[in-house]
């Protein structure tokens, strides 16, 4: 009806349709950008600005100190360098035998098994406990007096082990629940990435002489390549940010043990936040473990890349 | 780093393996091994180590009903009670009830957030993907790249003291939005809804749609949303599940008067601490049940979109 009267060169139908193409892209994508813009972008630039100003919660007085709070994490609190040596340590006792066992399971996993389905939703199962629940439950596993762990050592006549203790116990214990509950996860993935390799190679590895063995480092694990960057990345920012498996096993309190033997840096940087209310140090925490993570996803890029490139 | 994920879609096999080569049909077993795909022939050894890892994967989860079921005593000592006992129960009604974990507001306030979360990262998903899969705009590349630096960073975690500044701001503490509004920053989800459409929705039919002379939310509407139903169920269960279980930002911003259900079985684990293991338990055995259902009703397609989001 309208268009009969439209003027010749352009009717408003075709304007309208014109505006929908360039302008409701945008559109369509605005609420993601604006949520990322007022709750990723704005805050991580925020929290540099609040680490250069000594800043309190319920104060509003707040003085430029330039990187004070820095040095003060640095230098001073030795919590801090401590932490990411803990955080460093579970990270890698917590990611090295989880990427290594997934691996093997996908290959098994990979295998003509009947129900494939079933094998690899009991494999995935841990993945339903929240982190909190599995640090309860393992708590109670490595615990002093009636942990299951000190029990089966106890029939080897191996006296009762305080896990909490000492650095290197607590660290077995809290990753052992990382392990847990990720493995049977990165192993799908690295199923998933197995099913895509062309079958032939295997078979024309095995008209050569080749051993299943051979055939899994010298075929497998090469082309899984890019799926193993991408685990042990998202691992890496994973394990670096470690924060509800130590709390929990240290009975839900910050600390970290009685010296801070397994309080990683979230947990520091979570105590001065909640317990001192200090936001310009905890900020400076912040940003530094965001360095750190960046560090460590490189090193480990690298790693990987050559292991792989010696094969 | 983004290039890891970013091997062609197509070429994908469907992960739950029900596009299989011929050859692993039944029956065609000894023809395999002689043609060299022997290597796929699960071994004695093979099944010996799936079933061991299948029983480390759920035991603790056992462990945690048998304890569920039985009075504290029974948790205490060696070899640890191991068949579950007849107090389960009497245990759930005591748990619920305990006054100082407050596990049903906890429930209540867990099923707020994360339905909320769920349906508006769905929602935001599906309109972003399609607009990066199937629009052309200037400056959709950067704008896909800010989306996968959002993907790969922590946001929510070094973001956390400004974040937590803003809450004290707003006078926010204590209250579902602060916990629900970082969490709506989803970058997998757009991207995963990206690959989704590229593959689901053919070029053809929107063309054919803008010529018959559908507006763009019409066809996100009755194209692009219908084609994606199986994306968004997995989208929806992945979502759910990580952010029933996220903890930090929830302790962060909310007290123990209002707590999520992780804050308040870790409540009931730390007040209760030595005292009571098999109330502890049952809190925690109550707080797994709703991503146990879906896990058990949905295992499947958990299965194929952990499985399938991997080798995009």
């Amino acid at each position: 009806m309208t268009t009969t009267t439209a003027p010749p060169r352009l009717s408003w139908r075709e304007r309208l349709t014109r505006a929908d193409m360039k302008a409701t892209p945008y559109a369509l994508v605005a609420p993601f950008f604006i949520l990322f813009a007022v709750f990723g972008l704005f805050p991580m630039g925020y929290t540099f600005y609040a680490s250069l100003h000594t800043w309190k919660l319920g104060n509003p007085e707040r003085a430029f100190v330039g990187f004070q709070n820095y040095e003060f994490l640095l230098v001073d609190y030795s919590r801090f360098n401590w932490s990411v040596v803990n955080t460093l340590g579970m990270f890698v006792m917590a990611t090295v035998p989880q990427l290594i066992c997934a691996l093997m399971v996908a290959n098994a996993l990979n295998r003509r098994l009947k129900r494939p389905m079933l094998w690899r939703m009991l494999v995935l199962a841990p993945i339903v406990t929240s982190v909190v629940a599995v640090g309860i439950i393992f708590a109670r596993i490595w615990g002093q007096e009636y942990g299951m762990v000190n029990g089966f050592l106890g029939m080897f006549g191996v006296d009762k082990i305080n896990w909490q203790a000492e650095r290197l116990t607590s660290w077995v214990a809290i990753s052992s629940m990382v392990d847990w509950r990720w493995m049977g996860y990165n192993a799908l993935i690295y199923l998933a990435a197995m099913q895509t390799i062309p079958r032939n190679l295997y078979e024309a590895a095995t008209v050569d002489g080749a051993t299943p063995r051979q055939q899994f480092w010298k075929i497998t694990v090469p082309q899984l390549k890019p799926v193993i960057i991408f685990t042990v990345f998202v691992s890496s920012v994973g394990g670096m940010t470690m924060f509800v498996e130590p709390m929990m096993f240290g009975s839900g309190r910050l600390g970290g043990g009685t010296d801070g033997q397994f309080q990683t840096t979230a947990m520091v940087l979570v105590d001065i936040l909640r317990t001192h209310g200090n936001y310009g140090v905890s900020a400076a925490a912040g940003w530094l473990l965001f360095i750190v993570i960046g560090i460590v996803a490189m090193v480990n890029f690298l790693i990987v890349n050559r292991i792989q490139g010696n094969k | 780093m983004s290039t890891a994920t970013a091997p062609s879609p197509a070429s994908a096999p469907l992960a739950d393996g029900s596009r299989r080569p011929p050859s692993s049909k039944r029956g065609k077993k000894k023809y395999d091994v002689e043609s060299g795909a022997g290597v796929f022939a699960p071994t004695m050894m093979t099944r010996v180590a799936l079933v061991a890892v299948a029983i480390l994967s759920i035991f603790p989860l056992y462990w945690m009903v048998v304890i569920a079921s039985r009075t504290t005593s029974d948790a205490a000592g060696f070899p640890p009670a191991l068949i579950p006992g007849g107090n389960l129960g009497e245990n759930f009604i005591e748990a619920l009830q305990n006054p100082e974990a407050r596990l049903l507001l906890g429930l209540q306030n867990s099923l707020i957030i994360t339905g909320t979360v769920t349906a508006s990262v769905i929602l935001i998903s599906t309109l972003g993907g399609f607009a990066f899969a199937k629009l052309k705009f200037r400056g959709s590349k950067i704008l896909m790249g800010v989306v996968l630096f959002a993907m790969m960073v922590p946001l929510q975690q070094l973001g956390i003291v400004p974040l937590y500044m803003i809450m004290v701001e707003l006078q926010w503490l204590d209250t579902l939005q602060a916990v629900i509004l970082p969490f709506l920053v989803n970058g997998f989800g757009i991207f995963m809804m990206r690959q989704y459409v590229e593959q689901a929705v053919p070029d053809e039919i929107i063309e054919a749609a803008r010529i018959d002379g559908a507006s763009t939310i019409g066809i996100w509407w009755r194209i692009v949303l219908p084609a994606l139903r199986p994306a968004m169920v997995v989208l929806g269960l992945l979502t759910f599940m990580l952010n029933w279980n996220e903890f930090l930002w929830p302790f962060m911003v909310l007290s123990g008067e209002n707590p999520t259900i992780q804050l308040a079985i870790r409540q009931l684990s730390t007040a209760t601490w030595s005292a009571d293991l098999s109330m502890i338990f049952t809190g925690t055995l109550i707080s797994i049940i709703p991503i146990a259902i879906l896990f058990v009703v949905f295992g499947r397609q958990i299965v194929s979109g952990i499985m399938e989001g991997s080798t995009k």
